[in-house]
């Protein structure tokens, strides 16, 4: 994770400050604190660390790692998408009924994708275009989603799913290295972390990338600069559509039962995940890997809860608690850097 | 005759800069006593502490022979002292009564709570409106949907619900109409005969001459003098407010000035851009001066897209051009150093390499991918060139200093090797060293055939920098003089009097807030 993992904004003029500088930046911080939960949870009940556990907790949540990418632009972008456990349980069910209407398998794998960027074209163009703010726009796609899915469904469950619908339940081919058995890697899993990778990569390097940066860190300056805004919130809401479609498919294709309902609270699940991999909530800093360590990290304190015995209700409260903690910490280093500028 | 209010040997300083050097200012009950100055002569601070926003580093304030201190806003009101600021301070979505009484709300009992007598507070708000003749205005409409000058008026029912004993008035007259600015006389002279003191700030002279009993004259944050309105000529105040001291600028080099870069032919943009028509050539520096307000950012903004034209012509290099978005006039050669850096120059999270970039990411891109040795020679570059005092590429430039945060948005605009470069106030808020540097800087670009066009309120810096001055004054360009020609004195006047209008003396449409 090294390669990608600080964008950092502070100076290195040196070894020493530019080692301080990595090592404090979110996503470091954040795989120590993983790493001291498995520590600290295994030594208590060593079948926390077990191999198959362990690739379980990944397995299950990657998909919230994968819309957290997109999630992560939109809120680098200075914009928010309430949406999307709504659309996710639309598109899981869009591509159940595809496959078990007969449809070609590929395609309830590709259409929820499409489907996906379409609607986040329909929000890009509301909140660039219309200048309705993005929260009010998702807001009323979420009800409008979560109302529809119902009203068509009846809440009837998807059974009887072709054979091999089961996207995620693909696992990499074993591989034996050094005398080795490695894990077989399940597809979400491979996804979650090329996904990732791939988007951290782009947000990095890429011109569009740098733009959604300068246009959530200040709009103003970046329309100056040349940069068009619209285009961007375009963009942000369109990959985050895309990511939300993926995240969809792998939601879908994990269980033999799709319950044709939206997930309750997935959307903070995924806004949880960017904000405490970093991501600010007032635009213009993060990055993609902070989220998916961070959605990592959310899954395997749920999942610890189980192991040392406390009611899983806790679960919310730590989650609060984490959000809070890393909003003020965001908060805090603004303050601190806002003070030495003034000297 | 009583004296309300006396301030002896005020003082103020801020980090950097002496707003406020050993002031005097006294005011008799029932005077209209106007305050005059150039911008940044420290008008707004010497009202800023009469109304207790800010506190002076020395001096006293006296109320009516009394000594006293204002620790906050607050504490001035309770002495009688109200400010109606330029931009008014209304809550538009709350009625004219409860506008007036914000704060100060009429309260009667029901057992053990005490809550709002609206009866009380209409009927109070109609009869302090009516005191002031104001008989059409009702109390129970919103405030949003009232004419600019009708949410002067309930400022100033507002003011008097205080019992003020001093009034002070920041520019009046600057949104309103012509009908609006009569009314608004009758008011004051009103308000005089019941005794309260009215501090009066405005640009426009006739106005000062029309209302006022004396007028205090400040310059560069010092106190220059109080004169008799009746005693006293246009010329001798205007004199007072200038005659300011041209120092630390830096010697401009002579440059030989070629054809014309830029022109501008019959610009409009309503509200601030009226007709405009000039050009600016090859290595020359072209000042454009005026008051704030006066339209010059906008002219500014809209040559470089950010507020599309709504008709005329932009020219450069002798070819019409089409100037829709910020990205065309980047394209075509035509760069903006905005008026502030913060909220217009700098992305502030991110650092010196990527703001320095951010304007010509594309031709350091390839297939949308930014070159990253390319970029990181692009800021290398650009901290020499302008000497930006930084540790490296990579240092945030939330964390660099003022002088150095400028030096790194004009290297932004330097990066995009423009033809034509406009800087809007250029010098604001840096230090004394680096505004000399920035001034350099200025003179070698245009000395290597860069055609600039600098907006600065600062009138020394226009003076000492252009080789010819534009002055606006609403949205027009109202004189022209050449660098030989001009002088403080009749530059200022371009900017503030009104009988060298060319069409008459009402105020621009729509500059409404």
């Amino acid at each position: 994770m090294t390669a990608t993992a600080a964008r950092s904004h502070i100076h290195r003029d040196n070894l020493l400050t530019r080692s301080l500088s990595f090592l404090s930046s979110q996503e470091v911080i954040l795989f120590f604190v993983l790493v001291g939960l498995i520590v600290l949870v295994g030594t208590s009940n060593p079948r926390y660390v077990a191999e198959r556990n362990f690739i379980n907790i990944l397995n299950g949540n990657a998909y919230i790692a994968v819309a957290a990418i997109g999630m992560s632009m939109v809120i680098i972008s200075r914009n928010i998408d309430i949406s999307v456990g709504s659309l996710i349980g639309v598109l899981g069910t869009l591509s159940g009924s595809l496959a078990i209407n007969g449809y070609p398998i590929w395609m309830s794998w590709v259409v929820p994708v499409l489907a996906g960027a379409l609607v986040g074209a329909v929000i890009g163009f509301l909140v660039a275009y219309l200048r309705i703010p993005s929260i009010v726009v998702t807001l009323g796609l979420l009800s409008i989603l979560k109302g529809g899915l119902i009203t068509i469904t009846g809440g009837a469950w998807i059974t009887d799913l072709p054979k091999d619908y089961f996207l995620a339940q693909i696992k990499t081919p074993p591989v034996s290295l050094l005398g080795l058995n490695l894990p077989e890697i399940p597809s979400p899993i491979v996804f979650m972390i090329v996904l990732t990778i791939l988007a951290a990569l782009w947000m990095r390097y890429s011109m569009t990338g740098r733009a959604i940066y300068a246009v959530g860190g200040n709009a103003e300056a970046a329309r100056l600069s040349g940069i068009s805004e619209k285009r961007i919130i375009m963009t942000v809401f369109i990959i985050n559509g895309l990511t939300v479609g993926i995240a969809a498919v792998l939601w879908a294709t994990q269980l033999s039962i799709i319950q044709s309902t939206v997930p309750a609270g997935l959307e903070l699940q995924v806004i949880t995940s960017a904000v405490v991999g970093g991501v600010s909530i007032l635009g213009g800093i993060g990055t993609t890997v902070g989220a998916m360590l961070a959605a990592i990290l959310l899954s395997a304190i749920n999942s610890a809860l189980v192991f040392i015995d406390v009611s899983p209700y806790w679960f919310r409260a730590v989650v609060g608690v984490l959000i809070l903690f890393t909003v003020l910490v965001d908060l805090l280093r603004r303050q601190r850097s806002r003070a030495s500028a003034r000297g | 005759m009583t004296t309300t209010l006396e301030l002896t040997n005020i003082s103020k300083q801020f980090p950097g800069v002496k707003a406020l050097d050993d002031v005097h200012f006294e005011m008799n009950a029932g005077e209209v006593h106007a305050l005059l100055g150039e911008n940044g002569a420290g008008k707004s601070t010497l009202i800023k502490i009469i109304s207790g926003v800010h506190k002076p580093d020395r001096g006293t304030i006296r109320m009516s022979g009394q000594p006293v201190q204002f620790n906050n806003p607050r504490e001035a009101q309770a002495k009688g002292i109200a400010t109606i600021y330029q931009e008014l301070s209304l809550y538009p979505e709350l009625t004219v009564a409860e506008n007036i009484f914000m704060g100060h709300a009429p309260r009667r009992k029901i057992g053990p709570l005490s809550i709002m007598d609206w009866r009380t507070a209409f009927e109070r708000a109609r009869e302090l409106l009516a005191s002031l003749n104001i008989y059409d205005l009702d109390v129970r409409r919103k405030v949003g949907s009232l004419t600019v000058g009708n949410r002067q008026r309930v400022e100033i029912a507002k003011a008097l619900s205080i019992n003020a004993q001093v009034l002070i008035m920041d520019e009046p007259t600057a949104a309103l109409t012509e009908a609006d600015v009569l009314r608004l006389f009758e008011i004051v002279r009103l308000l005089k005969q019941r005794g309260v003191g009215i501090i009066y700030i405005s640009h426009r002279l006739q106005e000062v001459f029309e209302l006022a009993d004396r007028a205090t004259v400040l310059r560069d944050g010092q106190y220059v003098g109080t004169k008799l309105v009746k005693d006293t000529s246009e010329d001798e105040l205007i004199s007072m407010m200038v005659g300011r001291t041209i120092d630390n600028l830096f010697p401009k080099l002579d440059t030989t000035i070629g054809n014309p870069v830029l022109e501008v032919r019959n610009l409009w943009n309503k509200p601030l851009c009226r007709d405009v028509s000039f050009q600016v050539r090859a290595g020359e520096i072209v000042g454009l001066a005026g008051l704030v307000g006066s339209g010059r950012s906008e002219l500014a903004q809209t040559i470089f897209g950010f507020t599309p034209a709504q008709s005329g012509e932009i020219i450069l290099n002798g070819k019409p051009i089409r100037v829709r978005t910020p990205g065309d006039a980047i394209r075509l050669g035509i760069a903006y150093v905005p008026e502030d850096r913060g909220t217009q120059g700098l992305v502030k999270q991110m650092n010196i390499r990527e703001n320095a970039s951010l304007a010509v990411l594309r031709s350091i891109s390839r297939a949308s991918f930014i070159k990253r040795a390319e970029e990181r020679n692009l800021a290398k570059r650009a901290i020499e060139q302008l000497s930006i005092r930084a540790y490296s590429t990579e240092q945030v430039v939330n964390k660099l200093s003022g002088g150095n945060q400028q030096k790194v948005v004009v290297s932004k605009w330097l990066a995009s090797k423009p033809k034509v470069l406009i800087m809007d106030e250029p010098t604001r808020g840096v230090d004394v060293g680096a505004k000399a540097e920035i001034h350099r800087l200025i003179s070698e670009l245009a000395s290597q055939g860069l055609a600039i066009l600098m907006i600065s309120s600062e009138l020394p810096e226009v003076l000492g920098m252009s080789d010819r001055i534009l002055v606006m004054r609403e949205g027009r360009v109202v004189a022209e003089f050449d660098r030989k020609d001009a002088n403080q004195q009749n530059v200022v006047s371009a900017m503030i009097r009104e009988s060298s209008a060319p069409n008459g003396t009402t105020a621009p449409e729509g500059v409404l807030q």
